[in-house]
């Protein structure tokens, strides 16, 4: 099966105070085309700072990222945008919407981040119906124009899957994305993310729930910085 | 296009931005005013100054004056550049009103002119009352035979009015003026030293001469050139003038007029030297009608230049304002900065977001504190008159400055530049804390760098 992506020895670590908290220490990780991976481990074990890292949001002390055989760190600052704005799609635990912005305009933020204003009205038509497309899949038809604020955490968090979706990324990185959901609703998007790597898309979710965590195909614990197994 | 969309939302949807909106119009404001009613000051004074002297002026920087005057207005009369030429004798003298009261001795000073010349050279005859005809302007009204003085609109004392505006008779009346002055001879020593020392002559209130300038209106009184040379003891052993006024013909501009005017007197005294008092053309300076009144214009224009470093200061606390609320703004949108960069937005995508924001921030206030000031400054009279009228408040005491109305003349290249340098101060406030903003790592604006 074909790596997606392979990281490898990453360190990272923060200053606290006088101190320096090592949060990973010498982590490997590969992942293959088309698979659910979660990574469980316990609240504050580095299961966010690792999938930041995997997604380009931050970087590693030491070591190294490689998407499609790409090393992250070759990547000048463009491109790294370019990455995240059409290689990886990200879904928070708090969601993050523009409060400003509708339904439907937080779908398409990535989209619109991927051209100029004037490539905008050439691309418009075409992103729309797709964020439409996206948004009555899951659901959210009727809610193109509410704003964040109007619409149920559930809701909120289906928005935040569309808009990882807009530009068809190779990889979705998900931080709890059931952590803030009452356990119905968490199914319900649970669901929904499992429909989408039946169709083939590529996803590593972080997690701490063993339960969501045994509906991975592969889930990689982490344990005092390091991998201590993989599953 | 997402950078035109948050731009506009952050705009509309954050109260904290009408403070900012409401801080820029307030300074644009305030600015557009001031500058246009301290510009407009500063303009109308010189030009009053310029039409109280003409183009040019030959003068005699001592109270002796200068000879030959009346062969070197021939030579200007033929001079191509010279429209016309009027020359003043000036002294200081002692004036009694003795039907106001036969006590007050007060100081003035004379101007013996020509009405008819000092009219085409000066706006003289603009500055006159009742006197249609400039042939008759030291002929009293009410009695043609007596010898006529025209004082300036404000030496006969109360008649300035609360409204700025002066009491007049319905015609000229029989005020009589005592005027005594100590005539010079050629040498600057006393002409009468021996037998009176003093010249004194009675002349009658013929009209009044209002330019606008507060030393003029309040100390200067008018004369025919020939009684004022007497008093002066212009009149021996050469006659002697004090200045000539110059009006310059439209094409030419003063500078050039000047420089014609000086090689012409340059000539003049060359040809004159040998003569009996040409001395007296060593003390003699010809210059144009800015530098004649340097003196009095200069106090004025550096009241302007501070006013424009304090209004200067102004925009510096303008870009701090505006510098304050991005910064609160960017603060409380860290997380969509984050959001932003998670989804690919560059670091100039941020960067125009917020600049754009600034830019909205710098338009609106500008054009609505432009509107505000446009609107104010074409209201501002009747705005005074009413506050006056209804409360007897008035921006300047009238009783005690020479201003009619305020200026408020609108330069729209000064509210063009005032607007400009406003959004450039929006752009500049918003600058800093937007290259911050877009500086941030993606982690630290969302604050997710939690373990």
């Amino acid at each position: 099966m074909n790596t997606i992506l392979r990281a490898k020895n990453i360190h990272k670590s923060y200053k606290m105070g006088k101190a320096r908290l090592e949060v990973l220490k010498g982590v490997d990780l590969t992942v293959p085309k088309g698979r659910l991976v979660a990574i469980i481990g316990a609240s504050g074990c580095g299961k966010s700072t690792l999938l930041h890292i995997l997604g380009a949001l931050d970087t590693p002390d030491q070591g190294d990222v490689e998407f499609d055989g790409q090393n992250l760190k070759t990547f000048r600052r463009s491109k790294l945008d370019q990455f995240r704005n059409k290689k990886v799609g990200f879904v928070f635990q708090f969601y993050h919407l523009l409060d400003e912005l509708s339904v439907l305009e937080n779908v398409l933020v990535p989209a619109m981040a991927s051209t100029g204003t004037l490539g905008w009205f050439n691309l418009r038509e075409k992103a729309e119906n797709k964020a439409k497309v996206l948004l009555e899949r899951f659901g959210l038809k009727e809610r193109l124009r509410h704003k964040p604020y109007e619409l149920s955490g559930g809701e909120r968090q289906r928005v935040a899957i569309a808009r990882a979706l807009i530009n068809d990324p190779p990889l979705l990185l998900a931080d709890e994305p059931t952590g803030n959901l009452d356990s119905r609703t968490g199914h319900g998007i649970l669901e929904a993310l499992k429909e989408l790597n039946a169709e083939g898309q590529t996803m590593i979710m972080v997690t701490h729930d063993e339960r969501i965590a045994a509906q991975a195909q592969t889930v990689i614990r982490l344990v005092d910085g390091k991998i201590k197994q993989a599953e | 296009m997402y950078k035109w969309i948050l731009a506009s939302r952050y705009f509309l949807k954050r109260p904290i931005t009408i403070l900012a909106v409401s801080a820029v119009s307030l300074c644009v404001f305030i600015v557009i005013v001031v500058m246009t009613v301290m510009n407009g000051l500063v303009i109308d004074f010189k030009e009053k100054n310029h039409n109280f002297v003409g183009d040019c002026v030959v003068e005699s920087d001592s109270l002796v004056g200068f000879g030959y005057y009346e062969e070197f207005l021939e030579r200007l009369k033929n001079e191509s550049s010279v429209l016309a030429a009027s020359p003043v004798s000036k002294g200081v003298a002692m004036a009694v009103m003795p039907r106001i009261d036969k006590n007050n001795n007060f100081g003035v000073e004379i101007y013996g002119i020509d009405p008819v010349l000092h009219s085409r050279t000066t706006t003289f005859s603009q500055t006159l009352y009742y006197t249609k005809d400039t042939l008759k302007t030291f002929e009293p009204e009410y009695d043609p035979q007596r010898p006529g003085c025209v004082p300036g609109v404000d030496v006969i004392p109360g008649r300035r009015q609360s409204d700025g505006g002066y009491y007049h008779w319905d015609s000229p009346v029989g005020l009589e003026f005592i005027i005594s002055a100590f005539p010079l001879n050629s040498k600057g020593a006393l002409a009468r030293a021996g037998t009176d020392l003093v010249s004194t002559k009675s002349f009658y209130y013929s009209d009044d001469s209002h330019s606008g300038l507060a030393r003029a209106d309040g100390s200067v009184i008018y004369l025919p050139l020939q009684q004022a040379q007497i008093l002066c003891g212009m009149d021996t052993p050469f006659k002697r003038i004090s200045s000539i006024h110059i009006k310059f013909k439209e094409d030419i501009s003063v500078p050039d007029g000047v420089e014609k005017i000086q090689s012409l007197w340059n000539d003049f005294c060359e040809q004159y030297k040998n003569k009996p008092g040409a001395d007296l053309f060593d003390n003699v300076r010809v210059q144009s009608w800015q530098v004649n009144r340097r003196s009095i214009i200069a106090p004025m224009e550096t009241e302007q230049v501070m006013m424009m470093v304090a209004f200067m200061m102004l925009g510096v606390i303008t870009v701090f304002i505006i510098f304050v609320v991005l910064y609160m703004i960017i603060s409380h949108k860290s997380k969509d900065i984050g959001i932003l960069k998670s989804v690919g937005v560059p670091v100039r995508g941020i960067l125009t977001v917020f600049l754009l924001f600034s830019v909205f921030v710098g338009l609106i206030g500008a054009s609505l504190g432009s509107i505000a000031g446009y609107a104010f400054l074409v209201k501002v009279n009747d705005l005074e008159g009413w506050l006056h009228a209804k409360y007897q408040w008035q921006l300047w005491d009238r009783t005690m400055y020479a201003i009619g109305d305020i200026p408020n003349t609108i330069e729209l290249p000064v509210i063009a530049a005032i607007f400009v340098s406003a959004l450039a101060a929006c752009i500049i406030g918003g600058l800093v804390p937007s290259l911050q903003a877009a500086r941030k790592k993606p982690v630290e604006s969302l604050q997710v760098n939690q373990l």
